[in-house]
């Protein structure tokens, strides 16, 4: 994991006394809300629906157990005993006082964390497939890219008041965990022929109110071009990029009405200016990163403890079969702690949890610990012989949920019960959802199935690239919950198609239900999944489905 | 064809809390919707909510709401994300739903 540098610790510590000055002068009246309120935004501080919200950087998801524990103090002294863990791998505390935001700074930056650039017109924090390094198809570990863009990206003079906000994510090349192809930039590690490490390079994707695929602009960029070819894209947006209209500021905005082709001609054409800037500093500074990021020393030991467990323990046995994914050492595994327990709020954990997940890093997983944008925690390197000893700490934490790529595992912002740009609640659906399907105890039957919620067409919770997307909306005077089909977030990128008119929070869960039964009905004898039967069969038969006017439930 | 008025009340958060507040009858910032002054006036709303902008500095994001007038002429919200602010979310009762008092002032209605 990345260590600060005496610069990087001063950087931030620096800031934390320039934003306590500007709360201060807040305070005693020196600054106006307007004056202030691109101040806080700087550092992460919205003001929300019932209070302020502070949203804290975790560069590509990586934690350590003091920083974890950190949140858990942070949030026991200065929010409400626990933490929401967003979908862009941040982390939120959803009720700090203004006065004591810059105690709460403080106390992070002496764990080398920050809140700076998770809001505003900037590049905001990098993300990074959250089994980065551990991953058994990965081509290179996206960490050191991903931690030289933030390196780059940070307090950049030229790009400090873009358009709009930038969103930059970085995959390992191999199963595209972070959603690249939706991203402002979407890096993703490749080599070319002769086995040179490099980038492919897409642009202009997003979600939002006009969902848009990232369009290739680079097959393969080597490595060293990197940064000089970011900061075109950068300029040439900066440039050109709309600032007249809010809604079309976005980069994919700028790059769907100028054209890829045009686009491209214009950054390859700013690119040999820049690439003379760079006299391989940032080379040397990603060497000086990547020692950082070197794999832990992995334990030789028996796996037989995992079998017996296996053999001896069903709740353990069924934890395997979905909470556990392949490493690339093979007496490893990398564990997903799901943060959805059955009826829960997606993402959202407890200080008593966030301690837990630190001790077992600490004592069992190489003191790595990821966010994903799944909003679950990710073990990255647990020895198998372990893995019984950790099942019973998460256990004994709440933190068992086998249930990691199954239909409670659906993400969701934190809509109207938090957010003031929310038109309708988003976790409501979610924990209905949860419960109906557990009731009915057909989660493995369903097998993998990614359902996706947002409170608005903001689309945080990422419902366009949902198997099945739920959007909430307000229509006359009420919630009501439009439903999209076929999104995939994945390499396999596409963006959910509406499927019809929307239905009220008490109809939203019998919709769904009747849409997983007649899945459940159609699927192949294979175990086809949904997203494969709804690309193999289309909309039609889930829409008839879906509006299927005897809207009977099926009891267990 | 005769139009319902529209009765708008004020709000705004706290400056230092963050709190959901509500423009009282007094002059100062209440944390209960039924001590909410009412304005039968959209003129007469609009421009009280001028001069909280320009001179109050103790909250922030001030900005009106509709009601309707419920018993004893309390109003009530209109829409539903007005009645969230009234609570706290929905999925954790840690809002002003759970509170007994905030900002050193016992609540009414738990």
């Amino acid at each position: 994991m990345y260590n600060y540098t005496s610069f990087d610790k001063d950087f931030v510590a620096t800031r934390v006394t320039q934003f306590r000055d500007q709360v201060r002068r807040r305070i005693d009246g020196s600054l106006t809300e307007d004056e202030f309120r691109p101040l806080r935004l700087m550092n992460g501080l919205y003001l929300l629906l019932h209070a302020y919200m502070l949203r804290v950087a975790i560069p590509y998801g990586a934690l350590n157990s003091i920083q974890m524990r950190a949140l858990a103090d942070v949030a026991d002294r200065w929010d409400k005993g626990y933490v929401h863990f967003s979908t862009r791998q941040n982390v939120q505390f959803h009720w700090p006082k203004l006065l004591d935001v810059p105690d709460i700074l403080e106390a992070l930056a002496q764990v080398d964390m920050h809140a700076i650039q998770t809001s505003g017109s900037c590049i905001r924090s990098i993300t990074a497939d959250h089994f980065s390094g551990a991953s058994a198809t990965e081509i290179d570990d996206p960490r050191p890219t991903a931690e030289l863009v933030r390196q780059w990206s940070t307090d950049h003079p030229e790009f400090a008041f873009l358009p709009r906000k930038f969103k930059i994510a970085v995959t390992g090349g191999g199963e595209d965990q972070v959603v690249t192809k939706f991203n402002d930039i979407g890096l993703k590690m490749a080599r070319n022929a002769a086995g040179s490490p490099g980038y492919e390079v897409s642009v202009g994707g997003g979600l939002g109110r006009t969902p848009m695929i990232g369009k290739q602009l680079r097959g393969f960029l080597p490595s060293a071009d990197l940064l000089p070819y970011l900061e075109a894209i950068l300029q040439v947006y900066n440039q050109i990029g709309r600032r007249d209209n809010k809604y079309k500021a976005r980069i994919k905005i700028t790059v769907h009405e100028h054209g890829a082709e045009e686009f491209r001609r214009r950054v390859e054409e700013n690119f040999r200016l820049q690439v003379s800037r760079f006299d391989g500093a940032d080379q040397e500074a990603l060497a000086r990163i990547e020692a950082d990021f070197l794999p832990p020393v992995f334990k030789q030991a028996s796996t037989q403890k995992y079998a017996q467990a296996r053999d001896a323990d069903p709740f353990f046995r069924s934890f395997t079969k979905t909470n556990l994914h392949q490493h690339r050492n093979q007496d490893y595994a990398i564990v997903t702690v799901s943060l959805k327990p059955i009826g829960g709020t997606p993402g959202d954990a407890s200080t008593e949890q966030l301690r837990a997940l630190a001790d077992i890093a600490e004592r069992w997983g190489h003191d790595d610990l990821r966010v994903s944008h799944e909003q679950n925690i990710i073990l990255p390197h647990i020895h198998k012989g372990d893995l019984p000893d950790v099942y019973e700490a998460l256990r004994s934490a709440g933190l068992a949920t086998a249930n990691a790529g199954l239909i409670s595992d659906l993400i969701a912002c934190p809509g109207m019960d938090y957010c003031d740009l929310a038109t309708a609640r988003s976790t409501n659906v979610a924990q209905g959802i949860s419960k109906r399907f557990n009731e009915l105890k057909l989660e493995h039957d369903i097998g993998l199935i990614k359902i996706k919620i947002s409170g608005c067409i903001n689309a945080c919770g990422h419902h366009h690239i949902g198997h099945i997307g739920i959007l909430g909306l307000e229509k006359s005077g009420v919630e009501s919950y439009q439903i999209t089909l076929g999104g995939d977030g994945t390499e396999k990128a596409a963006i959910g198609k509406p499927i019809g008119p929307g239905f009220s929070a008490d109809e939203i869960i019998p919709a769904i239900e009747r849409l997983i039964f007649s899945y459940l009905a159609l699927k192949l004898d294979s175990g086809e999944s949904f997203i494969a039967a709804y690309r193999r069969l289309g909309p039609a038969p889930f829409k008839a489905a879906i509006y299927a006017k005897e809207s009977k439930t099926n009891d267990p | 064809m005769a139009t319902i008025p529209t009765i708008q009340i004020i709000t705004a958060n706290d400056l230092l809390s963050g709190e959901v507040v509500y423009l009282a009858e007094n002059g100062e910032w209440t944390i209960e919707h039924a001590e909410a002054i009412s304005f039968e006036t959209e003129l007469g709303a609009s421009s009280r909510l001028d001069d909280v902008m320009q001179l109050d500095p103790s909250v922030i994001g001030a900005y009106l709401v509709d009601v309707s007038l419920g018993e004893g002429n309390a109003p009530k919200p209109a829409h539903f994300r007005e009645t969230f602010r009234t609570t706290g979310p929905s999925n954790r009762f840690i809002g002003k739903q759970a509170a007994t008092s905030i900002n050193g002032r016992e609540l009414q209605n738990v």
